[in-house]
């Protein structure tokens, strides 16, 4: 087996396997919690802490975890790490927390998160997987960012909660979920379009 | 049991809060399985049935077990590991009893245990039929048609995908724009079709 480099593994998740852009994976969170840049770095931080963490756990007992039952296992170890910033989150960040509203526990869910589980952070080296899940959390923050500006933008007029232009008239249309799916839609066909010409 | 309620949580989950279309739920499936009409009606079937019976359950759960012990805040890891293990079950079952029904739904039936709308479904059964940790007036009914009718929307409006998105595959779209793409495009129109039902008053 070749020799991962590590700053490699760690850049991957950020451009070349964007989990949302080009794996297609925890595509609800990142629509339903888009409408402002905010929310998009409040949800962002609790998933990139959410891996780093399950990879971490899931990584060391990687020997211990019998292989048929591993997917419960996964699912329990991911649930506690959940459970811990949804209720960090409560405490420290109550406004945050109320906009995320259901998101935060359904991060359990996230097909991100146990997707790296199963496919990396089981078959990898702790520090790698510690690595790989960062990049892959920021991968994903990154993706929201992007989503959300283009939505906060045009539907609101604001960026970060400040006024960017007055007499603006704010295309309402974008913070409506109809809004979501059509900026992911275009953004993706975008980065294909980008793709095929290199 | 109030009628008024039962319409109104009918109506709204099943056009003015989709699950797909407004609330964001769901969404791996529906883009997973929408490729062709036979296997989204088996999905739908599938989920329906998940929905009620995950509705059913948590909702016991939370009000016997979850209260009486003051363990509230471990809800998330009570409910995906008991819909995880429903899920499991009812494969097993179904395998048993019904081989032509097994082929039919048996793929589908272990994706819906990471299906977000399942786990939402019963969230959000908690977070708008419990008022401080206790049940309001015919909370387990509205919790039941609630998933229920969850479930139904979520279907229908995987079963439109479908149709469309087989038609779709005949048309002359953009190179960059094929296959999920244009499909989220689509979905962004269903949408807002759909918002159009919010108009309705009771």
């Amino acid at each position: 087996m070749e020799r991962k480099r590590p700053l490699k593994e760690f850049l991957k998740g950020l451009f070349r396997e964007n989990p949302v852009f080009v794996i297609i994976l925890g595509l609800c969170p990142a629509l339903a919690v888009s409408t402002s840049v905010e929310n998009a770095l409040g949800m962002g931080v609790a998933v990139t802490f959410v891996l780093l963490f399950s990879n971490l756990i899931i990584s060391s007992l990687r020997r211990v975890i019998p292989e048929k039952i591993r997917i419960p296992c996964f699912i329990v170890v991911i649930a506690s790490f959940v459970t811990i910033t949804d209720l960090l989150m409560k405490g420290f960040f109550p406004l945050v927390s109320r906009g995320l509203g259901i998101f935060v526990p359904l991060i359990v869910v996230n097909c991100i998160i146990m997707g790296r589980a199963e496919a990396y952070a089981s078959k990898n080296p702790i520090f790698l997987s510690v690595l790989d899940g960062l990049g892959m959390g920021l991968g994903f923050t990154l993706a929201l960012v992007v989503i959300s500006m283009v939505r906060e933008v045009l539907g609101a007029g604001t960026f970060l909660g400040f006024l960017l232009a007055k007499g603006f008239r704010p295309l309402t249309v974008m913070i409506l979920p109809s809004g979501a799916l059509l900026t992911l839609g275009l953004l993706m066909g975008g980065i294909n379009l980008i793709k095929k010409k290199r | 049991m109030n009628l008024q309620q039962f319409l109104l949580i009918a109506i709204g989950m099943v056009f003015i809060q989709n699950f797909i279309l407004s609330k964001f739920l769901g969404l791996c499936p529906f883009l997973g399985v929408s490729h062709e009409v036979k296997p989204a009606i088996s999905m739908g079937i599938a989920v329906i049935f998940v929905m009620t019976f995950s509705s059913i359950i948590t909702w016991l759960i939370y009000r016997y077990i979850l209260i009486r012990f003051d363990l509230v805040y471990l809800r998330t890891i009570f409910f995906i590991l008991v819909i995880a293990t429903f899920v499991q079950l009812t494969e097993m079952v179904i395998q048993k009893v019904n081989l032509a029904l097994h082929k039919a739904l048996g793929i589908y039936l272990p994706l819906i245990t990471t299906n977000c709308a399942v786990l939402g479904v019963t969230f959000l059964n908690i977070d708008s039929f419990f008022v401080n940790a206790k049940p309001v007036a015919g909370s387990f009914l509205y919790s039941v048609s609630q998933g229920f009718f969850a479930g139904l929307g979520f279907s229908l409006v995987l079963l439109l995908m479908a149709s469309i998105r087989e038609r779709l595959d005949l048309c002359d779209t953009p190179e960059s724009l094929k296959g999920v793409p244009i499909a989220f495009i689509t979905a962004s129109i269903m949408s807002l079709a759909f918002m159009g039902f919010s108009g309705f008053r009771f």
